[in-house]
């Protein structure tokens, strides 16, 4: 029982072309947009509007190109870990740097 | 010998397993197929990490250069040409949607498929590269490389410049247009360790397409052609954020 359950969990799982198709039109659809929205005035929301864009894409290639969305759950696991202690890296520096010198001036 | 390493599943799957034809790709301290594939994902997945806190750390330093040395770094990426890097990323996404299509290929055994994907692949990475280096070359020309021939012309004399007089630069202070050059040192380090991934990409490509081409990964084993998907996948998303942090960002902020 457990084992025919495992073996239907780990079952390999073949993600269709229409899938990747659809992928890759979305992924060209939003360079169009991150590129035109850089030609755009919009002040601070200029990089927000870009890394932002910039962060869909990723998802969409690390879910469906890479399979992640179809893969095991020691997979899924280990990707979110994996972006969590990256994010608190970064966000820790960079709020380290950023916040140094306040009340300094 | 090691097939007499006492099982923990007990006789009945020793037994299995010594009269059971199992494919000859199964590694014998793996228990299954399936348990193979999990393991060599896994382990892909850990290297990808390492890289992404490698590539991280060049990103959070660009981000807190960005923020201290912010007109030099708005003005020193007017230099470069955003034509060339959207076809770039059209380039590297089209390549990553063909070595998706070859994973495919490969896990339908589709062995002619599976190669033609690899080739289109391995041109479209080759046609990256060569953009690099007219990026690179216009660069070297502009004496915009860091180092002994390192010129400020560019960033104090805006008008001598077509690139930053199209975006409209005022000239910098001298001070602050030193700090152009930490804009190209970043510039260089980020994408050369990019194209040097690409490189790397490019060369397991070459040797992969003499492989499928004789039938390596359209025999039911196709660990090989995944991972390296996976692989070409993390450059490519390595880019998707180089793009416009290095050439969008500061299109339109005039320092």
């Amino acid at each position: 029982m457990t084992e025919e359950k495992e073996m239907h969990e780990s079952q390999h799982h073949i993600v269709s072309p229409v899938v990747y198709v659809v992928v890759f039109l979305t992924l060209l659809v939003f360079t169009g947009l991150t590129v035109g929205a850089s030609y755009i005035e919009m002040g601070v929301f200029n990089p927000i509007a870009a890394i932002a864009i910039a962060c869909i894409k990723m998802v969409l290639v690390v879910l469906f190109f890479m399979h992640v969305r179809y893969s095991s759950k020691l997979t899924m696991l280990t990707v979110g870990c994996g972006f969590f202690t990256f994010l608190v890296l970064i966000g820790m520096t960079l709020a380290d740097y950023i916040s140094r010198a306040w009340g300094q001036w | 010998m090691p097939d007499s390493i006492a099982n923990p599943h007990g006789a009945e799957h020793a037994e299995s397993h010594a009269h059971a034809a199992h494919p000859p790709y199964l590694r014998h301290h793996f228990e299954s197929v399936e348990q193979q594939a999990d393991t060599t994902n896994f382990a892909m997945w850990l290297f990808l990490l390492t890289e992404i806190m490698f590539f991280g750390g060049l990103f959070t330093a660009y981000l807190i250069y960005r923020n201290w040395y912010y007109p030099a770094f708005v003005a020193a990426s007017h230099q470069l040409n955003i034509f060339w890097g959207t076809l770039n990323t059209l380039l590297l996404i089209s390549s990553s949607f063909t070595m998706a299509m070859g994973v495919w290929c490969a896990e339908t055994r589709r062995k002619s498929g599976l190669v033609l994907c690899l080739i289109l692949t391995f041109i479209l990475g080759l046609g990256f590269l060569g953009i690099k280096t007219i990026e690179y070359s216009e660069k070297i020309e502009k004496h915009h490389v860091p180092g002994f021939h390192y010129s400020l012309n560019s960033f104090l004399n805006p008008d001598s410049d077509e690139a930053a007089k199209a975006a409209g630069d005022k000239p910098l202070p001298l001070d602050m247009a030193r700090h152009t050059e930490v804009y190209f040192s970043l510039y260089f380090a980020m994408t050369g360790m990019h194209a040097l991934h690409m490189i790397i990409g490019i060369s397991i490509l070459g040797y992969m397409i003499f492989r499928a081409q004789a039938g390596a990964y359209t025999a039911g084993h196709v660990t090989f052609v995944e991972n390296f998907g996976l692989y070409w996948h993390f450059v490519d998303i390595v880019w998707i954020f180089l793009f416009p942090l290095l050439y969008l960002i500061s299109r339109h902020a005039n320092p």
